[in-house]
């Protein structure tokens, strides 16, 4: 699978808090949450962003917080995927659970600047920046991980297993 | 094979005789968690997923404290539905307004935590049972969904970095001065996917509270989690609490670490994280000074019985700064009875401190103390993110409940010596 999309691109350290502020976790609507999304951290961004958009950022994407409303809004956003450096590991986990496509790219993330037209082929873990004429190699995910995304996350490769 | 104390703890869970780093493995929980705010997603996914039944009613707790007592319709709604879902399948563990503490401090003291066992949580402070010896790690609620219907969790098993502990702390020093300098030291993700293994002969001088402050902010490091070697201390604070068969993991002699970090605790300074990142440390000599509007005593980090008999010694007839709002939170029923048997809660009120029900509030700045633009506080939580405790302008500076009291009465942020 392919996807395609222009860039959004932050730094080091990018918190579950801006990603999505805590004081919006009392809200149960998933399309309403999406709407905060990035509120503290980039203010225009659910006005910027389009279907297939990706996000990269550089060290330790997502950490702080657990909350998986995390992934959730940027998945509702329907961001196509994130490019980081390192992800927290809690973030990394809930998105592979909920079916948000996530890359580890060192070069990837380092090389691509906000607004780069970029696609990522998921089956051979290929970057591709359409706007500098670059290409990056993502590390593949182990075995294990590929059938839960291929499942469609963590729970429904439970209840195909027959948990 | 040689292993560390995590890696005894899962391989054990998980059935096999030894286990490695970077080993993708399936582990027996022992107690899943979450709170009014993963609660309900987990639930929602659980149902969604088709799962009618939870794997043991006995072991999932799920406690009402982010934005409980309910800060507003939305959240009473959230809480709600977890109430809903415990009477459903009878879940004995359920703690709501009245029994209810901020959870990382209630379940050890409930004895729901034991030496040895292995623990997930729906909260990423959930590391904080580390200190008892037990394998414990935040996941997120499509995981916890996952245990509670299983009982089951996937883990790669993480690799690890020994802290030696060595020396014995000066006064007013504590566990959340020795976990900011070690943060300050790795970084952020300092950890990252990793252990954190405290051992050597200044673990002896630690009491468990501050123990459970250090394996509390291991996730400030990035870390999977956090642990401590199970001792005389811990045995005697389990003792009345746990009533079941616990057991001892220790580390193997020749187990590998990636690094190995000395810290020498009679060399520590009271620390404080600047905005807007916890290994943003300085010592308080470094600091210059910082005025305040807000003090916030409490949280899953430091709202247990010594952390407030050390804010209540320096404020003892004290008054705080006039222009410092000073918020002092128990973290459980139990911790806020002992502050009025103790008379705690008398000196707080005294030098003009509010003392609250248990919640965690501010720290996530839900309620019960949220900063206008501009404003600043010292704290003794555990993140000092970009808007964590309100207006995305206000700033948060982590200290120990020793230095946030007294600079609640300075009214800058100072160390316990400038207020003696």
């Amino acid at each position: 699978m392919v996807v395609k999309g222009s860039v959004f691109k932050y730094g080091d350290n990018v918190d579950t808090d801006v990603i999505i502020p805590a004081r919006y976790l009392n809200i149960a609507d998933p399309a309403e949450l999406a709407t905060h999304a990035m509120e503290d951290i980039d203010a225009d961004f659910v006005k910027k962003v389009h279907p297939g958009d990706i996000v990269v950022a550089t060290r330790n994407f997502g950490c702080g917080s657990s909350r998986e409303h995390a992934p959730l809004v940027l998945r509702e956003n329907k961001v196509s995927c994130v490019i980081a450096s390192s992800f927290a590991r809690i973030f990394y986990r809930n998105a592979i659970n909920i079916g948000l496509p996530i890359l580890e790219c060192e070069a990837a993330a380092n090389a691509i600047q906000a607004g780069d037209e970029v696609s990522v082929d998921f089956d051979t873990g290929v970057i591709t920046n359409e706007t500098r004429g670059e290409t990056y190699q993502a590390a593949a995910f182990p075995p294990f991980i590929q059938s839960i995304i291929r499942a469609g996350g963590l729970l429904k490769s439970l209840k195909e297993r027959g948990e | 094979m040689a292993m560390t104390m995590t890696q005894k703890i899962l391989a054990k869970h998980a059935g096999l005789d030894s286990v490695a780093a970077g080993q993708l493995i399936e582990a027996n929980v022992d107690l899943t968690l979450a709170n009014d705010i993963t609660g309900p997603v987990a639930i929602r996914e659980m149902e969604k997923a088709g799962f009618e039944h939870v794997f043991d009613r006995t072991k999932i707790a799920l406690v009402m404290d982010h934005f409980a007592p309910n800060k507003d319709i939305k959240s009473a709604q959230q809480c709600l539905e977890c109430r809903t879902f415990a009477r459903k399948h009878d879940i004995v563990n359920f703690f709501d307004v009245g029994e209810m503490g901020i959870e990382h401090a209630l379940l050890p003291e409930k004895g729901l935590t034991a030496p040895g066992e292995l623990i997930i949580g729906a909260d990423s402070h959930t590391c904080t049972y580390g200190a008892l010896g037990a394998f414990s790690t935040g996941v997120g609620s499509t995981d916890l969904a996952a245990g509670m219907a299983t009982g089951k969790a996937w883990f790669k098993v993480p690799s690890a970095l020994k802290f030696v502990l060595t020396g014995k702390k000066a006064p007013w020093i504590s566990g959340k001065d020795i976990i900011l300098h070690i943060i300050g030291m790795i970084g952020v993700d300092g950890a990252l996917y990793k252990s954190m293994e405290f051992v050597g002969d200044g673990v002896a001088e630690l009491s468990m509270d501050d123990r459970f402050t250090i394996c509390n902010m291991a996730i400030e490091a990035g870390a999977k989690n956090g642990i401590f070697p199970v001792d005389d201390k811990t045995l005697s604070y389990i003792k009345d609490r746990v009533h079941r068969e616990i057991t001892v993991f220790e580390a193997d002699p020749d187990a590998e670490y990636e690094a190995i970090y000395e810290i020498d605790l009679s060399a520590l300074r009271p620390t404080v994280s600047c905005p807007h990142l916890p290994e943003n440390t300085k010592t308080v000599d470094e600091l210059g000074r910082i005025e305040i509007q807000q003090a916030v005593i409490g949280s899953c980090t430091n709202g247990r019985i010594e952390d407030m008999r050390i804010a209540a010694s320096i404020l003892k007839g004290k008054h705080v700064a006039k222009d410092v709002r000073t918020i002092v939170i128990p973290a459980t029923q139990e911790v806020y009875l002992q502050c009025i048997e103790e008379g705690l809660a008398k000196t707080f009120i005294q030098a003009g401190a509010i003392v609250s029900t248990p919640t965690c509030g501010p720290c996530l700045g839900g309620h019960m103390g949220i900063l206008a633009q501009g404003e600043r506080s010292v704290s003794t939580t555990n993140r000092n993110f970009v808007g964590r405790m309100g207006h995305i302008t206000s700033e948060i500076y982590l200290a120990s409940p020793a230095v946030a009291a007294a600079s609640a009465v300075a009214g800058y942020i100072c160390g316990p010596e400038d207020v003696q």
